[in-house]
């Protein structure tokens, strides 16, 4: 149940520091899109409003608004703890909780939302995993450390984890920035297979990786540090990565650029 | 234990040529190293003066020194155990943990995940103030601030759950001079020593961890119980003991509010009973020679509690940073 | 591009998902339950006739506590009211430890205050009959000021070069054993420390010590772990690259330790030292064993009992009558003021020296 993003007049605060600045754009139901910018653009900030991360920053603020499927995710009335439900997370690091199994790592989304029953347990901790290509590597060891898994394994962990809850999109923060170029590749396969199912946002620095897994590209940029970060342009990402409209990306993507 | 190291200038022509060690390096390093070994040598000496003197005072008791009741080192025969003090230690312990531990953690919790951030540092600081408070001062307040206040505390217990035994009072109208009391008064001791290792344990739990939560849809409770205690739980439960430590080993907040008695009551609330650093201090005055002899085997055996609790701390403590090393 | 939009509803096997927005208790509910649950409490306890107020605060948390879990539940879901009752169990735990603890520095203060003045700091107790207001304090601040200098001395100097042993030169297993010893002797019973000195006098002396000097030894024992502990936490925050610095220019090592390692921690170690000695300046149980307390001013620390602050309460304490215990609010006030300055001049020596990049 991939759901359409309508972003329009977002700013986000670090205390009185703007990180990023009126930002209006639109991402696809059920498509890729790919942030790309310099270090320090807010391209990550900006992809923790969307799932209202942001606020748990100390002094993280923001103004604007996020409609998903035309209900703002900043309205009055709403629980941004519903709104992570509906939005999953997966991070730079892979972060899979220390001290539970495999399973109960899988598990621990829908244990919160009260799915108690173990058929319906194993079913859905099967079906993430499997989604998530894992259970292969996984299916004889369910009861160990979630810790014990490689780099890559454990990362695809999480995004079991994340997909268990059955959220409507899944946004990814440098998801491959900690894995060797296999891992990665399995991410990106995986990334691909998922996309019919959720509607995917991925901030990344490899622009390579930005054009084999992405529909759509948004390019970010800062006028100077300390400034806010901004919007350039989004467009298709085949167009964005040959015939950009705007000079700024193509400095960027041919490296004219920091 | 090893003590001196061979002379330095031995030559040894098979190995690598040594650094040539300068005099003011050796003396030193010496100092430094011996200081660590004079440590060493007192915490043996410990060991074994009170082990010396104890056994003097065992040697000679009339009654059995651990299921005696009375302490009475004067009589000819002696006799006296430590039945009533090792049961009124442990008891007051047991009571001060169970108030102790989870109001520590709740203002642990309070202090790093629900106050404002602006409050929550000046009162992390407070409690620290407070954790140096000495404890005759407590002694002071608990004897005469406290047992009063908790008169009807007491009553109230002994109104409505006498039926449990344990809050059966005797005597309803004698003081809350009792165990119960001790207990409640040691809590309030040991809740800023718990209270601030748990908070420093708890802050370093990964924003990672707390994270991956936070983005299931978890609330701020679930986020707790899902990421920050059982990553905390080694540290609380090491912070826990070193205030158990502390209230096993407390000396004048018991002496000052405890009416003892050799008498070995099951009912929390009769002010009799005794603990081992209470009796010391209490008997100290009048004991001659063999009397003292007698309360340094108490002694030695509270340093034995204290060391076993400490160390047990310690080692939780020593695995827990290779755990959290081997996963950061 | 058309293509990358697959079917997006395909998957669409469950009911229609929650609407984000859903019912919510106001801002303001969690304080409405708190006053409605104080206002039942003091309906009930004065209903009741329950004299203590203790009794009316507890009843007022748990009526909080079920109050807030019963309102969420109906209104936000059983979640969110577990959530509820974590947040207001965690606020009454603050609750319920600041209450104590603000009595017992209130109660200090307003009864200490009554006592404290000139006399009573600059007058022993000498000639002054306990059952009779008078006396003062002066004696136990000698004795206190000399058995914790004492103490100082001997702890001081031994705990830090047993902390730069572990550092700069400890390593193998004599190292460990250091370290570990040093945190089980963090948690010995002042009591312990007190008889381990008076057997120690016993066996060497065949009589129980009866002096300041005797106190102070017991005091540096419980000193020496607080020390080492701090004063290596320290010089664990000296780079190491300021010590290669040193040592690259030919700079012999134990010049590189005093010289270089030692100036750059000095006001964290001094710090240490300091809250070390406001520990065991409150130390009461090794005095009772070891030095007596004695009524009048004794300034030789190495003969004959001496007093010291905190015995000094315990003593007027053990009298039993008014004007004793207004003596020990007295000297309890004195005594905390002692720590309490110590510990702030500390804090703010650390803050003042701390190494600019570890804040």
């Amino acid at each position: 149940m991939a759901k359409r993003i309508d972003i329009s007049g977002l700013s986000a605060y670090y205390s009185a520091f703007k990180a990023i600045d009126d930002i209006s754009m639109t991402i696809e139901p059920g498509s890729v899109t790919a942030f790309i910018g310099p270090s320090g653009c807010g391209k990550s900030t900006f992809l923790r409003t969307l799932n209202r991360m942001h606020e748990v920053t100390p002094g993280g603020r923001v103004e604007g608004k996020v409609l998903l499927d035309d209900e703002n995710l900043y309205g009055s009335g709403v629980d941004p703890v519903t709104v992570r439900r509906t939005v999953g997370m997966v991070f730079q690091r892979p972060n899979p909780f220390p001290t539970m199994s495999i399973f109960d790592n899988v598990a621990a989304g829908l244990k919160l939302n009260g799915v108690r029953k173990k058929n319906e347990l194993n079913d859905i901790v099967e079906r993430s995993l499997k989604g998530a290509n894992l259970w292969n590597e996984v299916k004889d060891r369910l009861n160990k450390p979630g810790s014990g898994l490689s780099g890559g394994q454990q990362q695809r962990l999480c995004i079991a984890r994340a997909i268990a809850v059955e959220p409507q999109v899944l946004l990814m923060d440098e998801p491959c920035s900690a894995l060797d170029p296999i891992s990665t590749l399995a991410i990106e396969d995986l990334i691909g297979e998922l996309k019919s199912r959720y509607t995917i946002v991925i901030v990344t620095h490899n622009m390579q990786q930005a054009a084999r897994v992405s529909d759509r590209t948004a390019f970010f940029n800062l006028a100077a540090v300390g400034q806010p970060g901004k919007l350039i342009e989004i467009d298709d990402t085949e167009r964005i990565f040959s015939n950009p409209s705007v000079q700024a990306t193509e400095d960027y993507i041919s490296g004219r650029f920091g | 234990m090893t003590t001196t190291a061979p002379p330095a200038t031995r030559p040894e022509p098979h190995r690598a040529a040594k650094t040539v060690s300068r005099p003011g390096d050796r003396i030193f390093a010496g100092l430094a190293r011996g200081s660590g070994i004079l440590l060493l040598v007192v915490m043996a000496a410990i060991a074994v003066f009170l082990t010396v003197r104890a056994a003097h005072a065992i040697s000679k008791d009339h009654g059995n020194f651990l299921t005696t009741f009375e302490w009475t080192p004067s009589l000819n025969p002696p006799v006296f155990g430590i039945a009533v003090l090792a049961y009124g230690t442990v008891v007051s312990s047991i009571i001060a943990m169970a108030i102790a531990v989870p109001i520590a953690i709740g203002i642990a919790l309070f202090i790093t995940h629900y106050a404002p951030r602006r409050l929550g540092g000046p009162i992390a600081y407070v409690i620290d103030l407070l954790a140096a408070v000495p404890s005759i001062v407590y002694g002071l307040w608990g004897a005469l601030f406290l047992v009063p206040h908790l008169r009807g505390v007491n009553l109230w217990l002994d109104h409505y759950f006498g039926w449990t035994y344990i809050f059966h009072k005797e005597d309803p109208n004698s003081a809350a001079r009792s165990l119960f009391t001790v207990g409640i008064l040691l809590a309030i001791m040991i809740l800023p020593i718990i209270t601030n290792v748990s908070r420093e344990v708890i802050n370093q739990v990964p924003k990672m961890h707390e994270e991956a939560a936070l983005a299931l849809g978890a609330t701020r409770w679930e986020v707790i119980r899902l990421s920050v205690l059982p990553f905390a739980r080694s540290g609380i439960i090491s912070a826990s003991m070193l205030g158990l430590g502390r209230a096993l080993g407390e000396t004048m907040a018991v002496a000052t509010v405890l009416s003892a008695s050799p008498t070995l009551s099951g009912h929390l609330l009769d002010p009799v009973g005794g603990t081992f650093s209470q009796n010391i201090v209490a008997k100290f005055g009048e004991a001659d020679d063999f009397g003292r002899d007698a309360l340094i085997a108490s002694g030695l055996v509270l340093f034995l509690i204290t060391l076993l609790v400490n160390g047990a701390a310690r080692i939780i403590i020593q695995r827990r940073k290779e755990y959290s090393g081997a996963n950061a | 591009m058309s293509d990358t939009v697959i079917d997006a509803t395909a998957a669409a096997g469950k009911p229609a998902t929650p609407r984000l927005a859903s019912r919510h208790l106001p801002r303001w509910s969690p304080l409405a339950i708190a006053a409605g649950a104080i206002a039942i409490a003091v309906a009930i306890g004065a209903g009741a006739g329950l004299t203590s107020h203790i009794q009316w605060g507890l009843i007022a948390l748990a009526l909080f506590v079920a109050g807030s879990y019963a309102i969420t539940a109906r209104v936000e879901g059983r979640r969110q009211a577990k959530d509820r009752v974590a947040t207001s169990l965690v606020w009454s735990s603050f609750i319920l430890a600041v209450v104590p603890l603000y009595s017992l520095v209130e109660t200090t203060i307003s009864k200490g205050v009554g006592v404290l003045d000139g006399t009573f700091l600059t007058h022993s107790m000498n000639n002054v009959l306990t059952i009779q207001p008078g006396g003062g304090v002066y004696h136990a601040i000698i004795g206190t000021l000399e058995q914790v200098g004492i103490a100082t001395v001997i702890a001081a100097p031994l705990g830090m070069l047993t902390a730069i042993y572990l550092v700069e030169y400890g390593k193998g297993r004599l190292a460990k054993w250091v370290t570990f010893f040093v945190d089980v002797m963090t948690g010995i019973p002042s009591i312990v420390a007190g008889l381990f000195i008076l057997s120690v006098w016993f066996v060497a002396l065949g009589k129980a010590p009866a002096s300041g000097f005797a106190g102070s030894l017991a005091l540096a024992l419980l000193m020496m772990p607080v020390v080492v502990r701090s004063t290596e936490e320290m010089l664990k925050l000296v780079p190491n690259e300021l010590r290669e610095a040193s040592l690259a220019l030919g700079v012999p090592k134990w010049r590189t330790t005093v010289k270089v390692v030692l100036p750059t921690a000095v006001g964290g170690i001094t710090t240490g030292i300091m809250l070390a000695i406001a520990r065991i300046a409150g130390e009461s149980a090794p005095i009772a064993l070891l030095v007596f307390g004695s009524a009048a001013i004794n300034t030789n620390p190495f003969k004959d009992p001496q007093s010291s602050l905190p015995y000094y309460i315990f003593e007027q304490y053990n009298n039993g009558n008014q004007p004793s215990y207004d003596r020990a609010w007295g000297a309890a006030l004195v005594l905390i003021a002692f720590v309490m300055i110590l510990n702030l001049v500390a804090r703010v020596i650390s803050r003042w020296k701390a190494p600019k990049a570890g804040r």
